[in-house]
């Protein structure tokens, strides 16, 4: 246990307190400075690329602050690194959309750090009130920003939908942590492992309940009703966060909690994570097929890559475990691609989301639908894209823990998805061209060539991304 | 010992006594203010417990901000409760079912099951300091960080709200304060001579 003893003890959280005084300060420029707040949220992007540079280059390796509510590690590094560098993709997408569809204003940039810094928290969180605390910090951000452009209904629905079912889940994951330690008397996750031998009802009913908390977060079947609604409806470059930034997070939390205070009753919540995996696999594949609104098949879409993620955990294995995280990486990459595509469907003046508008894209911008279409073949986990790898990776481990049903299910829902991906690229490439795009932006056009690049070159040269997670997931065990 | 006694059961009669009638009532306006009641009455066992923090906290928080943002909702919005109800006898059945469920469930947690082995049943806090006193122990040191956590939810929070509810429209008529009160006799006052018979030209 380290104490606070002096200022330079505190190094270990100074990429936090910068996020946290950093969005102040940004907070305050915007209110002093007037104007309609793009200096704001192009700084806000910047600190983020910056404090994500800090954690890659000045983050320890191994320690924990304040009684160990607080751990630095390989594992929290590198998810940190990720949600710091989805958050600041994010941020680069909204700079042109606030501006042409004139709902710039600044609190946006700092919403977005100060939700960055809770899950910052939570994927540092070593204990259930540190986990409980980042989760609400990221999540009320969350809200607020889904529902931030008050003249469209469907933003204030998916902000008011967001937050009313986030509170019931917050309550269902304080109900469970109540449980845990109301059965094992500690909140400390190392604490909870101790205890947790003895086993009991009790604190299965809590795991339980902590697993509908997690479970919605990064909405897995059964808690999924809320993505399509959600995602459809909050500003796309807010879907983009949901869907990029958040689920690292969320995943972190889920992984944490689960393999470092739970391993003692292993089996049983393996069967959940199993049994949920499998439902959000086929949910994400079958249910994707009818939507003609692309933000909505990327809703579907990503909970059925959770439920992908999710195999590597229930193999419960360090294997397991680097599988989730390369997941998440070559996921986020995805994810931020075709939002970048999305974003860029502007025809008209006005933004349009349909798949149909896609319609002879190759003929009307080729750059735009061949990176696209990798995206496309990338998220169906077709070879060599870097999402087959992220695939790949979780299954061998699942067979490695001897869940070949589970490895056997994910493959054969991975073929049912592939044929909404490919439908895309057959409009795209097949049909009959309408009018073109306006052009793309260039903030957009970088997070796109970047994660197109990941996506087509990560099978040249995979090391630094699997060397790093298999270095986080022994930190775990 | 008899006076505590007393104490108790006396609070917790109300207590229990209001907390019924806070679903009895038909007035939701009384509902509220027998929720204050209860919450009073169990600040008041938290008293006989000795934690007097807690039940200060009981009161500045539930009565003084929960209960009486309530009682604002309650009597700002126009909810018709008499509508709410029609519904009622036709969710009776599945209200059953389901408070049968929660009810056999606290038949089995009474029953079966039991505290964990190593959870501190009494937990040794020195007789010469009072427990406000120990929570201010821990709450700048060991709990710095939750603390400071906490501040930073409550300012998302603080922002949010701004958010959501503060809206530059265009055109609306505002009162600007520092000019009304900045106007001199010279910018506020205009002398004209009127001739007789002839009154005022142009805007006067």
């Amino acid at each position: 246990m380290n104490t606070i003893t002096t200022l330079s003890s505190l190094q270990p959280i100074l990429p936090e307190i910068v996020m946290a005084v950093g969005a102040m300060v940004l907070l305050m420029i915007g209110v002093i400075g007037g104007g309609k707040g793009t200096g704001v949220n192009l700084l806000s992007t910047l600190l983020l690329l910056a404090v994500a540079a800090f954690v890659y280059v000045f983050q320890p390796n191994q320690t924990q602050l304040f009684g160990g509510s607080f751990v630095v590690d390989e594992f929290a590094r590198y998810l940190k690194l990720l949600a710091l560098l989805s958050a600041a993709g994010t941020m680069l997408l909204s700079l042109d959309y606030l501006q042409t569809e004139h709902q710039q204003r600044f609190e946006y940039g700092p919403l977005v750090i100060l939700s960055t810094l809770g899950m910052m928290v939570l994927i540092s969180a070593a204990d259930l009130i540190a986990l409980y605390l980042g989760l609400e910090l990221m999540s009320l951000a969350l809200y607020v920003i889904a529902a931030s452009n008050r003249n469209d209904v469907k933003s204030t629905e998916a902000g008011l939908k967001y937050f009313v079912l986030g509170a019931l889940s917050s309550g269902m994951l304080l109900y469970g942590a109540s449980l845990v330690y109301g059965f094992t008397g500690t909140i400390s996750f190392a604490g909870i492992a101790k205890a947790a031998g003895a086993g009991g009802i009790g604190l299965i009913f809590g795991l339980v309940f902590l697993f509908v908390g997690f479970c919605f977060k990064i909405s897995a079947v059964p808690f999924h009703m809320w993505t399509p609604d959600v995602y459809e409806g909050a500003p796309t470059p807010v879907t983009t966060f949901f869907a990029s930034a958040v689920k690292a997070a969320s995943i972190a939390m889920f992984v944490r909690a689960t393999i470092v205070a739970f391993p003692a009753i292993t089996h049983e919540w393996q069967q959940i994570v199993v049994f949920v995996s499998i439902l959000s696999m086929a949910l994400g594949s079958f249910a994707a097929i009818g939507q003609r609104n692309l933000k909505r098949l990327m809703a579907y879409s990503s909970i059925g890559h959770m439920g992908f993620a999710l195999v590597g955990l229930a193999a419960g294995t360090a294997e397991g475990i680097q599988g989730v995280l390369i997941y998440m990486a070559i996921y986020i990459a995805m994810t931020l691609g075709a939002f970048a595509i999305i974003l860029s469907m502007r025809r008209d003046g006005k933004l349009v989301e349909s798949i149909a508008d896609l319609s002879g894209l190759a003929r009307t911008h080729p750059t735009q639908a061949f990176f696209f279409g990798a995206l496309l073949f990338s998220l169906a986990g077709i070879p060599p894209l870097a999402g087959f790898f992220a695939k790949f990776y979780v299954f061998l481990a699942a067979i490695h823990a001897g869940l070949y049903i589970l490895a056997v299910l994910g493959v054969l829902t991975s073929v049912v998805g592939a044929y909404y991906y490919l439908a895309i690229v057959k409009v795209m490439y097949f049909d009959d061209p309408r009018p073109a795009f306006a052009p793309m932006p260039y903030s957009v056009r970088l997070v796109l060539a970047i994660a197109g690049l990941i996506n087509l070159l990560f099978f040249a040269y995979p090391a630094p991304l699997i060397g790093a997670a298999t270095a986080a997931a022994k930190s775990l065990f | 010992m008899i006076v505590q006694a007393i104490f108790f059961y006396l609070f917790a009669c109300i207590c229990v006594g209001s907390a019924f009638m806070v679903i009895a009532s038909r007035n939701p306006v009384h509902s509220v203010l027998f929720l204050i009641l209860a919450f009073v009455n169990a600040a008041g066992l938290f008293v006989l417990m000795g934690a007097e923090f807690l039940a200060m906290i009981l009161i500045v928080v539930y009565v003084g901000a929960v209960a009486v943002l309530f009682l604002f909702v309650v009597m700002m919005l126009d909810v018709d409760f008499a509508e709410l109800r029609q519904g009622f006898f036709q969710y009776l059945p599945f209200g059953m079912v389901i408070g049968g469920i929660f009810l056999a469930e606290l038949v089995l947690v009474v029953g079966a099951w039991t505290l964990g082995s190593n959870l501190p049943l009494e937990s040794p806090i020195p007789a010469h300091i009072t427990n406000t006193e120990v929570i201010g122990l821990v709450l700048y040191t060991r709990y710095v960080y939750f603390f400071e956590l906490s501040g930073i939810v409550l300012l998302v929070a603080m922002i949010g709200a701004i958010v959501l509810t503060l809206q530059h429209r265009v055109r609306v008529r505002r009162q600007k304060i520092s000019s009304q009160v900045s106007r001199s006799r010279a910018t506020a006052i205009e002398v004209r001579t009127v001739r007789p018979g002839q009154g005022l030209e142009g805007n006067a």
